[in-house]
């Protein structure tokens, strides 16, 4: 199945800028449907990116964030080449992960 | 009610019975009353469900006249339904002013779509 | 006032009628497409000196600097990209007979999005991409799609996608019904409607730029030039129909069927006096 993270890293040499776009429903528990009825809470609660095996990003999130979320920061460091590992845990326990090179 | 008391007491069996007799004319007085209003009752609460159907009708034959134009309004819905919904907890007079806004919308919303006919022209760009 | 001017109308018709020439109203009511869409980008680019004619089909953003930054960011990542994927996908996989949507269409479906609506002379009516696309499925033995998002918005996304560019290049046969077709989408545009009384012209003509509540209203010019959209209010894709009929609630009018004769004619108008521009869909909105 293809993977729910895009993910687009690239590095000046001082300083990479991350962008990523995560296919996820971001279901706060608050909304109802057509029925009336709660559609159940299914949000990404973390989210992490991690270079050369630290974490450069961690977000905690709750129902607040919309669906199919879209982040961009920059940090400190990365080179051309090299790795940057993307993981998401939502609260059903589901996760994805993807490896994405700084370009 | 037959309250049996001691004899020489200002109730006496006379004035008791006086008394009985009397509650007796007033409470028949107040049963017939009672009868009459709810005899009553029930004709005044047919004729506000009579002006109820009658002004629904009119505010739904307007309201498709106005879907004949292609112009009805979300708040005429709203307000038909509104109607529907006093009319059912037998809200009538409630119900009635419903209709007749329903109406009243449903008519503005067919105003608007005769007029604009020829209006509309005035915001074409040239 | 206007009733005045009702009767006066009137009163000029019937002199008109008893003196048996034909009244000028008749005339002007022939409708003169290439007039009609020369006055109508004039506006906008006179409104707007400093917004370049292909940049109105960005709507909003062409109109406001803040936005049109943020807007520039986010389509380097764009929220519709996971639609145009799966409509992609859906392009490619065959009905249950065998066919599929490139059989329906020219070129395959690829790089046409800019021929639609077109009028259809053996109908007598506008025939839209979603219509197009829905027929397809029916004569194929596919069961039709909402016209509103989700898949619909996925097809009409990917042959947006693959249209990226091309002017819009709508035509107008020599056929009195064509015309006609026309001129009901024009003075659909125009004519108010709604318990608010709006007619799309009321925001997108005179007060493109402008907000209602918090949203910066787009100009009219090129609005359809980006569609489908990922829209944030919708948390979702959106077409032609899903816009036309959500609109006619905002105002408090009941929206009339998707694909109705006045919706599918409003886009003919409207694709018409934008012929020129480039098919910038599918696009993002707030």
């Amino acid at each position: 199945m293809a993977s729910t993270i895009r993910v687009r890293a690239t590095s000046n040499g001082d300083i990479t800028e991350v962008q990523a776009l995560i296919q996820h429903p971001m279901d706060s528990g608050f909304v109802k449907d057509a029925k009336g009825e709660i559609i159940p809470p299914h949000f990404i609660q973390q989210l992490t990116f991690e270079y050369d095996g630290k974490s450069v990003f961690v977000a905690d999130w709750g129902g607040g964030v919309s669906k199919d979320p879209y982040v961009k920061f920059s940090f400190k460091g990365g080179k051309k080449g090299d790795d940057l590992k993307i993981s998401w845990v939502d609260n059903k326990g589901a996760t994805d992960t993807t490896t994405a090179k700084i370009q | 009610m037959s309250i049996v008391r001691k004899s020489g007491n200002r109730f006496s069996k006379e004035i008791m019975l006086k008394n009985k007799s009397r509650m007796l004319r007033a409470s028949t007085l107040s049963l017939a009353l009672a009868l009459l209003m709810a005899g009553a009752t029930p004709v005044l609460a047919a004729d506000s469900e009579v002006d109820f159907r009658a002004a629904y009708a009119a505010a739904e034959t307007a309201n498709k006249e106005a879907g004949l134009l292609r112009n009805q309004w979300t708040v005429t819905a709203a307000a038909l339904a509104e109607a529907r919904k006093a009319a059912d907890k037998g809200d009538f007079d409630q119900a009635i002013a419903s209709s007749k806004e329903a109406e009243a919308l449903a008519k503005a919303s067919i105003f608007q779509a005769t007029s604009e006919k020829t209006l509309w022209k005035e915001l074409e760009i040239h | 006032m206007r009733s005045a001017i009702h009767l006066a109308s009137a009163a000029l018709a019937l002199a008109a009628l008893a003196f048996g020439a034909v009244p000028s109203a008749v005339a002007a009511d022939t409708p003169n497409p290439p007039a009609d869409a020369k006055a109508f980008r004039d506006f906008f680019t006179q409104k707007f000196p400093k917004v370049k004619l292909e940049d109105f089909v960005n709507g909003p953003y062409s109109m406001n600097e803040d936005l049109h930054r943020q807007w520039e960011e986010k389509e380097q990542f764009p929220p519709y990209e996971f639609s145009v994927d799966m409509g992609k996908e859906m392009f490619s996989k065959p009905f249950k007979n065998g066919k599929s949507y490139a059989d329906c269409f020219p070129n395959q479906g690829i790089g046409i999005r800019q021929n639609y609506p077109y009028f259809d002379e053996k109908e007598g009516k506008v025939i839209t991409l979603e219509l197009a696309l829905n027929r397809c499925r029916e004569v194929n033995g596919e069961p039709p799609f909402s016209f509103l998002k989700d898949e619909m918005a996925a097809l009409t996304a990917y042959m947006a996608f693959t249209s990226r560019g091309k002017p819009f290049d709508i035509k107008i046969p020599d056929d009195p019904r064509a015309l006609e077709a026309y001129q009901n989408g024009k003075r659909y545009f125009y004519t108010r409607r709604g318990q608010l009384n709006f007619s799309c012209a009321t925001c997108h003509v005179q007060s493109p730029g402008e907000r209602i509540r918090a949203e910066v209203l787009a100009p009219a010019l090129g609005i359809l030039n980006a569609m489908p959209i990922y829209r944030s209010e919708w948390s979702g894709m959106g077409t032609i129909s899903r816009r036309f009929t959500t609109c006619n609630t905002q105002i408090r009018g009941v929206p009339l069927n998707p694909q109705d004769d006045e919706y599918r004619d409003l886009e003919y108008y409207l694709s018409y006096v934008s012929n020129g521009l480039p098919i910038s869909g599918p696009g993002a909105r707030p």
